[in-house]
């Protein structure tokens, strides 16, 4: 493989990472503060529906990304009325998001567009465009930092500097500030948080309000950044590849950034190299298509270490006697 | 002393009343804590105590009454409102976080700024001060799953005490600690009173309120019965107050008459799953008509030897039941064998392995034993023999709610116990294993145990008696061994020695006579 084509599949790594990378760290919000998430992924396909919907009918990417991030906050309320306020199953909760925009994505798209479920394309100006960073094209020419920082670092959407922006103010936001002591803490012993006179209600909202507003930016980024337009089920299952790279990464910013890429670089070898050819025998497309999935599995079966799971997640909290 | 007649107290509770429907936990209330005392709050499971005191942290509102603090009228509508008071609460249960560090758990919820490495380092330096002035000494970068109860707790307090709370509560502070764990426990809450701070014990534990209290209310089903200076009052005055008769803190019982050997151990050794050896050749002897206790602090192999006699860990050596060898290995190793050899067991974790808690009372009765003919019928279970069984049970002991139905978590630490007990001693067991029997139980269930354990004793079976709490070893035992490290220290008669000698042995010192003289 030469250096072209290597950095050409990273390049396509950190396009297929962003969404997992913003879905997993809206998910480790959520988790840290003890609400399991496994709407991730509904969230991001209905904000992945309000993005191409508003940008094509406004011509504006930015409107289309707070209507994103709108739609996936709404969806994150949900959620959390169901398992914070109502002390439902948060998964059965996850459950229905998941369903609901699936369906009522497809539902509002036919209804408005009449395009078999899809919104129309979106043309510049509704897209999120690759941005050029200073001094690319001069660089350029300088040999292997050159070609790194032209191709590989310059040429993205804003969305995915933003996205491995989130990484390390998430870091500093849940190991060095109040608020992410406290989230840590409500999400371990929230009956310790609660005799400390914090509300666990409040933290807990907050934490899916953080998550429903990563999801939003996720679900835009698919929409009007990678394409151009929403297609019926375009996530196609990134919130639980998000969601096994979130527990991987043992609920830790960083390493699920590294989990994020690793599994972005997956799906990048698979769209490039369609059929492998190991002398006699060669590889299907549809094995490098199942390779992210099937990693997933194998990872949740418990191959790589024991996770820990946040102690309290998963449970609503009630105040004992 | 004109000016200490003044001092308004440091806390002031006035006609306090709450009810949840139509069960009234507290009932016009009463309490008056001075500065600089430690104030004992005594009544049996179930009497209120609990309840009071989420009321005046904020978890409850009361229905009627007023709450003043250092005089002032204080309303406490939440747990911040509390903290706020001055008032620090030490929970039964800790509410820390186990996997941050002691430092994390202090400063949460009273960080003080946006940025924790400030709030860390200032609580590190009052921290350190608190350590020296009231010997709190805890590493403060240790993390809390760590740490051992007994420090765990002192964590709990360091929290309150950072918080400036200048009246302590605490909640049944010695139930999760050793012995010399709750001594330090108690010099701590002594330094804090020189201080000038208001020290509330809840406990029912009568011995803790006669050393550490100045004073001491007694509650009754959600009343307060009576308040009393400790040094005016006994031990056996509190009992009755209590629990409204008299109560027998001795246990009535005859000299013992021990018969032929029942339960005979040799050379019992046990390596645990960590590869520990925490048996280290065990000899035993237990007669007909004897009961044996075996003292010692936690730890020391108590719960093994426990665990192989019951049948649930494997072990090499010799166990004999009248003469038959038991099984220590092999497919005759378990819970089921043992039974059916005469041997019964209630364990010291009643939660985990005594009692299987939503499910209810009626089948909690039958477990272990559901193979008896008289549950079966036919091919089938007969939940029918088995209600009617439980229903016997619940009757002859006094188990309250007497509903069968209810779920074993609904019942009460003591009530809880006595569905064990009943299921374990109705059988008529030769030995009987009993760990534990009184933790978290309240006095008058306290008194109804022990006497079932003599009145099987004195039916000429054989009970071992392992227990942490020296007082209970003493009242119950004909003969005490001390075991330490996984060694029998020691065996004395139990009118042949003292609480002085045996805490010479639980130190694993075996030469008692030397040492005493030494």
């Amino acid at each position: 493989m030469d250096f072209l084509t290597l950095l050409q599949v990273l390049d396509s790594t950190v396009r297929l990472a962003t969404p997992l990378l913003l879905a997993c760290m809206a998910g480790l919000f959520s988790e840290r503060a003890g609400v399991f998430d496994i709407g991730l992924e509904g969230k991001m396909l209905f904000a992945a529906f309000s993005a191409g919907a508003v940008a094509y009918v406004t011509g504006s990417a930015w409107l289309g990304l707070i209507a994103a991030i709108a739609g996936s906050v709404l969806f994150a309320l949900i959620h959390g009325l169901a398992s914070i306020t109502f002390r439902g199953n948060q998964l059965i909760s996850g459950v229905a998001i998941n369903f609901l925009a699936s369906g009522l994505t497809v539902l509002i798209a036919q209804n408005w567009f009449k395009q078999g479920g899809r919104t129309p394309s979106v043309f510049s100006g509704g897209r999120f465009e690759e941005i050029t960073l200073p001094f690319a094209e001069t660089l350029g020419s300088v040999p292997i930092f050159g070609p790194i920082y032209a191709d590989l670092i310059s040429g993205h959407a804003i969305l995915v500097y933003i996205a491995f922006a989130v990484v390390p103010i998430s870091a500093f936001v849940l190991y060095k500030t109040r608020f992410g002591l406290r989230l840590r803490a409500v999400g371990e012993a929230p009956d310790a948080v609660d005799t400390a006179g914090i509300s666990v209600v409040r933290l807990r909202y907050t934490a899916v309000i953080i998550c429903g507003v990563l999801c939003g930016i996720a679900g835009a980024y698919l929409a009007i950044g990678l394409q151009a337009g929403f297609v019926r089920e375009m996530t196609a299952g990134r919130g639980f590849i998000a969601l096994a790279a979130l527990i991987f990464a043992n609920w830790r910013p960083w390493y699920a950034m590294g989990t994020c890429l690793l599994f972005g670089l997956l799906q990048a070898v698979a769209l490039r190299y369609q059929n492998i050819d190991l002398g006699g025998i060669t590889l299907p497309v549809q094995l490098m298509d199942a390779l992210p999935y099937i990693l997933t599995v194998i990872l949740l079966a418990g191959f790589v270490g024991k996770p820990q799971p946040p102690r309290a997640g998963g449970e609503a909290y009630v105040k004992e006697r | 002393m004109d000016s200490h007649i003044s001092t308004p107290p440091a806390l002031e509770l006035i006609g306090i009343s709450k009810s949840f429907g139509p069960v009234q936990a507290n009932k016009d209330i009463s309490i008056r804590v001075m500065p600089g005392t430690i104030h004992g709050i005594i009544g049996e499971n179930g009497a209120g105590k609990s309840t009071l005191m989420s009321i005046l942290f904020g978890f409850y509102k009361a229905d009627k009454g007023d709450i003043k603090i250092n005089g002032r009228h204080t309303l406490i509508p939440d747990s911040q409102a509390a903290i706020a008071a001055g008032i620090g609460m030490v929970f039964q249960h800790f509410k820390l976080v186990h996997n941050f560090t002691v430092l994390e758990n202090i400063i949460l919820g009273a960080e003080g700024g946006m940025m924790l490495s400030q709030s860390l380092s200032a609580a590190r330096k009052s921290l350190k001060k608190l350590a020296d002035d009231y010997e709190l000494n805890v590493d403060p970068d240790a993390k809390i799953e760590d740490l051992s109860v007994g420090h765990q707790q002192r964590v709990e307090i360091l929290k309150a005490l950072y918080r400036k709370a200048d009246i302590l509560i605490l909640d049944e502070p010695t139930g999760v600690l050793t012995p010399a764990e709750a001594d330090h426990l108690f010099r701590i809450l002594d330094n804090l009173r020189r201080e000038g701070k208001s020290i509330i014990l809840i406990t029912h534990k009568l011995r803790e309120i006669m050393e550490a209290t100045d004073s001491c209310s007694v509650m009754r089903r959600g009343e307060m019965v009576e308040t009393v200076k400790t040094a005016d009052s006994s031990p056996a005055e509190l009992a009755e107050l209590m629990v409204g008769r008299k109560v027998l803190l001795e246990v009535d019982k005859v000299p013992a008459q021990p018969g032929a050997p029942i339960l005979e151990i040799e050379n019992l050794r046990h390596v645990d799953e960590q590869g520990v050896e925490r048996l280290k050749g065990i000899d035993l002897t237990i007669r007909a008509g004897e009961v044996l206790g075996i003292a010692g602090v936690a730890g020391n192999g108590q719960t093994q030897l426990l665990e192989v006699l019951g049948g649930y860990a494997h072990a090499t050596g010799t166990i004999r039941v009248n003469g038959t060898e038991l099984d220590l290995t092999g497919k005759l190793s378990d819970g089921q064998s043992r039974r059916a050899n005469g041997i019964a067991h209630v364990p010291e974790d009643r939660h985990h392995e005594g009692l299987i808690l939503p499910f209810t009372a009626w089948e909690n009765t039958a477990f272990g034993y559901h193979h008896d003919d008289r549950y079966q019928k036919g091919i089938l279970m007969s939940n029918k023999a088995i209600k009617q069984d439980a229903q016997e049970k619940i009757e002859r002991f006094d188990v309250r709610p007497p509903n069968p139905n209810l779920a074993a978590r609904n019942f009460s630490g003591g009530n809880q116990q006595k569905i064990v007990v009943a299921r374990e001693i109705e059988r008529n067991p030769e030995v009987l294993l009993i760990g534990q029997p009184t933790r978290g139980v309240d006095i008058g269930a306290i008194e109804f145990i022990h006497k079932q354990i003599i009145e099987l004793r004195d039916k000429g079976k054989a009970v071992l008696l392992v227990s942490v709490e020296l007082d209970e070893i003493f009242a119950l035992s004909d003969r005490i061994a001390v075991m330490f490290d996984g060694h029998i220290t020691g065996e004395r008669l139990a009118t042949e020695t003292n609480a002085q000698e045996l805490g010479l042995l639980m130190a694993g010192e075996t030469n008692t006579q030397e040492a005493a003289h030494g």
